[in-house]
């Protein structure tokens, strides 16, 4: 019994659309952050169907240098919202509004 | 049994997400990202990448998401308010979710029959394979990234610090 990889990869695009929708929806950084995470992930399993499909190892390393590269992000990421909110007190991202014209 | 557990655990996964959609409180978002992510970890294993199976349990739902939730804690994050923007951000985000699938999953269904299909054990990268090209044809990325990820170190502790 075998899978179709389209079938990964619309699976893969209907988690990249829930993250973006996450993304546009969520209030709470670390919410907002957390769909970030899950585009990511999303783009990591179109990676290794496509690795599957021409049976090359390449796009494995890719994905290995994304959950690195999302690692770092995530480290410094969570730092600065621990920073931000030290200074305004508040998660929410309608109320980080300084930059804001 | 291939198409059985990537039902099952496809299902998991668009649950998961969803739910992180839903929840109000970012705590349950980030338990269910850890059920998308650990169901991630199956998939692989079904495409035969076990590396990457393994280092998605140990560095996304272990590393990265105890990160999160040690900092949701830390922060005390409760519930999200309902604000001005989160109306507007309602009306042009679950249009351009549906958009956005459609384009993305109507390419692949027409493409679909240049995907092929995948048979489980048909291909398997093993460790061996992918150190091969890691450390032999990607070595300068690989060392750079070593190279990011102590900036990254001190980055978040100088971010995190408290000032005097």
């Amino acid at each position: 019994m075998s899978v179709p990889i389209a079938w990964y990869l619309i699976l893969s695009a209907a988690l990249f659309s829930i993250g973006v929708c996450a993304f546009l929806i969520k209030r709470n950084i670390i919410s907002i952050f957390m769909s970030i995470e899950l585009m990511l992930n999303a783009v990591n399993l179109a990676f290794v169907a496509f690795a599957n499909r021409w049976h090359q190892v390449n796009g494995q390393i890719f994905v290995f240098f994304v959950m690195v590269v999302a690692a770092a992000e995530a480290a410094v990421g969570l730092a600065i919202i621990i920073a931000v909110f030290r200074s305004r007190n508040t998660l929410n991202v309608d109320q980080i509004d300084l930059m804001k014209l | 049994m291939h198409l059985a557990l990537f039902i099952i655990f496809g299902l998991l996964c668009l649950g998961g997400a969803l739910n992180l959609l839903l929840q109000q409180h970012p705590i349950n978002s980030a338990l269910s990202l850890i059920v998308v992510m650990s169901s991630l970890a199956v998939l692989y294993l079904l495409l035969g990448a076990e590396f990457l199976a393994l280092a998605q349990i140990i560095v996304y739902s272990g590393a990265i998401m105890v990160l999160f939730v040690f900092v949701i804690m830390l922060l005390n994050a409760g519930l999200e308010e309902k604000t001005r923007g989160s109306r507007a951000a309602y009306l042009a985000g679950i249009p351009g979710m549906l958009a956005l699938f459609g384009v993305l999953a109507g390419t692949f269904f027409t493409l679909r029959s240049s995907f092929g299909s995948a048979r489980l054990g048909a291909y398997l990268a093993t460790t061996h394979d992918l150190a091969q090209v890691l450390f032999r044809n990607l070595l300068l990325p690989f060392e750079v990234t070593s190279i990011l990820i102590l900036v990254a170190i001190l980055g978040a502790v100088v971010l995190a610090r408290k000032e005097h």
